[in-house]
């Protein structure tokens, strides 16, 4: 806070330098303010250190308020700087330990008006203690109203708006000014004004009249809260179906993008069976994927995730429905990795042998041990009969699962269908 | 052999179309209904064998049609059959009593054999519900929690033996087969599954749901 004479004498000479010597409008330096960031966007403008800037607001808020009336005049003409950050006492507000920050604060203004008091710097008592008790209120109401803006909806709910069970959760949380802050302010501004009127005789001098003001007042007060509160709700309601035609565009948006196009390509391609199984199955997983977004985890790259990955890549490429089952999860290193790779190999194995039987895929993670069962219902082969030199199953799955300290187990026989067992411990 | 005679309920009606259509001759398809009033009114009335149910379904879905048959017909058996594969809408559905879960893709004779399997009183296990179940109960032998029921609270290693070939895409003939039991043991495992899944107050799977995110 700074001088009375000083913020006028410094706005003006922005007024005039601003164009020349320095290009950027005068603004509060939020982020590195203490109450509005008045004086940390003053000093560095009018060359002097913001604390001089501060000691002068305190000097004449003490002498008469005239120092308090011009920091708020600043406050609310100087717009502020594009800089994030808030100042420090918004970021004490802020914080976890509001209530305990803000009584400390009330103390340390008391202390420092009584001080002011004994030492006579003072104005009197009938302005001082009512003008406090009305700001203490006013800030409370205005920044109440100020948080009111967040809408934003949790991001989790913005991302599956039909929901994964489709039952679509509209839980949209507006910021609502709460209700008992308001109210505290409100209490201390009347508070305020009575103490005033109190202190400076008002009252004593006609009961009649302030029967008649108060009266009045109430009766204003009766009227106009519907009003107040009618439009407070409509607003609420407003951003509400705003947030809702949001959701709707954000939902036509994806499925115009995907399954629309799915279903015109289909209708294309009608003629070939396989390829418009493999584009609905697809589109299919597409879709659950996206409705399960936000139940499933699927934080970074896991064993459950790179097989998911690795069946829908196989099931693109080649038309087959492949299921996949997976119990438990772990983090892909290297070792899981080797797994996925002998899996990909193994279903592919499959899919070459058994082009039209159903594959299953099982994994299960239970602790330090991996295990994946590849299954098709096809045709099954006798495991004697293999030449020792093919490569394909014996060196991709076998070979690959041994060099990274697994094994590998083929179960079949001729007209049972193929098991490959792959089996990571540790 | 009679057919088991059922009624098909699915908000959809050109699915119901197609399941009709599919299980023509090998079931008795005596109703077909697309709203949980006129399910609840036309089991009631029918006394079908087993009900195809739909999940998902406005007004309360499949499982506001168990909870207003099984009072008036206990039995009545309900197989859920649904295009979703999400855990929350799988779990549920089996807890409000259904005595087992297919997806829509199955097909047609599949499909008749688990009608026939239901309404010879067996429970169905699809290899993504035996995932779910051995997801829910996994890590149970070692931490084991001090329950007040902990039968239901935990699966038998033969259980979980037959889950797992369930998951692995076996059929139970095969399983009974591999494990050198009978089918009606592989059924018997299966049936206690479902009563552990159905019954125990679990708040291992209540963890378990919350810990995915699934339930609040």
């Amino acid at each position: 806070m700074i001088g009375g004479s000083r913020p006028r004498a410094v706005r003006t000479s922005a007024v005039v330098t601003v164009p020349e010597t320095q290009p950027a409008p005068f603004r509060r330096d939020r982020s590195r303010g203490i109450l509005g960031g008045v004086c940390a966007g003053l000093g560095p403008r009018a060359g002097v250190d913001p604390l001089v800037l501060r000691m002068g607001f305190v000097l004449a808020a003490a002498a008469g308020g005239v120092g308090v009336a011009l920091y708020v005049l600043c406050w609310a003409l100087i717009p502020a700087g594009d800089g994030g950050g808030r100042p420090l006492v918004a970021r004490a507000v802020g914080r976890r330990e509001s209530w305990m920050v803000a009584s400390g604060l009330v103390f340390l203004v008391l202390a420092v008006l009584l001080l002011f008091r004994a030492w006579g710097v003072w104005v009197g008592d009938a302005i001082v203690w009512p003008l406090i008790l009305a700001t203490g209120g006013g800030a409370l109401i205005w920044r109440q109203s100020q948080g009111a803006t967040v809408v934003e909806p949790p991001p989790r709910e913005r991302a599956r708006p039909g929901g994964g069970a489709g039952r679509p959760r509209r839980t949209l949380r507006l910021a609502r000014p709460s209700l008992g802050i308001v109210a505290l302010g409100a209490a201390l501004i009347c508070g305020g004004a009575l103490v005033f009127l109190w202190l400076n005789g008002a009252l004593d001098l006609d009961r009649e009249v302030t029967l008649a003001v108060f009266v009045v007042v109430t009766a204003m007060t009766l009227i106009l809260a519907p009003f107040w509160l009618r439009l407070a709700r409509g607003l609420t309601e407003e951003r509400a179906e705003r947030i809702r035609t949001q959701e709707r565009a954000e939902l036509a948006a994806h499925l115009h993008d995907s399954v629309l196009q799915t279903l015109a390509l289909m209708q294309k391609r009608a003629d070939e069976p396989r390829e418009v199984a493999a584009l609905a199955r697809r589109q299919e997983r597409e879709l659950r994927a996206w409705l399960n977004a936000g139940s499933r985890r699927r934080d970074g790259s896991s064993l459950a995730t790179a097989l998911e990955a690795a069946v829908a890549e196989i099931e693109d490429a080649h038309g087959v429905p492949v299921e996949l089952v997976a119990v438990g999860d772990r983090p892909l290193d290297e070792r899981a990795e080797a797994l996925v790779a002998a899996t990909r190999e193994a279903v592919l194995n499959a899919v070459k042998f058994a082009p039209d039987a159903a594959i299953s895929v099982y994994a299960e993670v239970n602790g330090e041990r991996a295990e994946v069962f590849v299954r098709d219902r096809g045709p099954g082969f006798d495991l004697d009969a293999i030449p020792p030199d093919r490569r394909g199953l014996r060196e991709s799955v076998l070979g690959r699962m041994e060099r990274h300290g697994g094994r590998a187990a083929i179960h079949t026989r001729p007209g049972e269908g193929t098991e490959v067992e792959l089996v990571m411990s540790g | 052999m009679t057919l088991p005679r059922v009624v098909l309920v699915d908000d959809h009606g050109l699915f119901r179309a197609g399941v009709r259509a599919e299980l023509d001759g090998l079931v008795d398809v005596v109703g077909d209904v697309g709203t949980v009033g006129e399910a609840i009114d036309c089991i009631v009335a029918s006394e079908p064998d087993v009900v195809l149910l739909d999940v998902q379904m406005p007004e309360g879905g499949g499982a506001e049609v168990i909870r207003g048959v099984a009072p008036r017909r206990p039995a009545v058996r309900f197989l859920a059959l649904s295009v979703s594969d999400a855990p929350e809408d799988v779990i549920s559905i089996i807890r409000a009593g259904a005595r087992g879960y297919v997806t829509k893709t199955i097909s047609g004779p599949e499909l008749a054999d688990a009608v026939r399997r239901v309404a010879g009183g067996d429970a169905v296990f699809s290899p993504r519900l035996a995932g779910f179940v051995l997801d829910a109960f996994a890590g149970r032998e070692d931490a084991a929690p001090a329950v007040a029921d902990p039968e239901l609270d935990q699966l038998t290693a033969r259980e979980r033996e037959v889950l797992r070939h369930i998951a692995r895409g076996y059929l139970y003939k095969e399983i009974a087969l591999r494990l050198g039991i009978s089918a009606k043991t592989v059924e018997a495992h299966v049936s206690a599954v479902l009563r552990k899944l159905q019954l125990s107050n679990r708040h291992e799977l209540s963890r378990w749901a919350v810990q995915r995110g699934w339930v609040e």
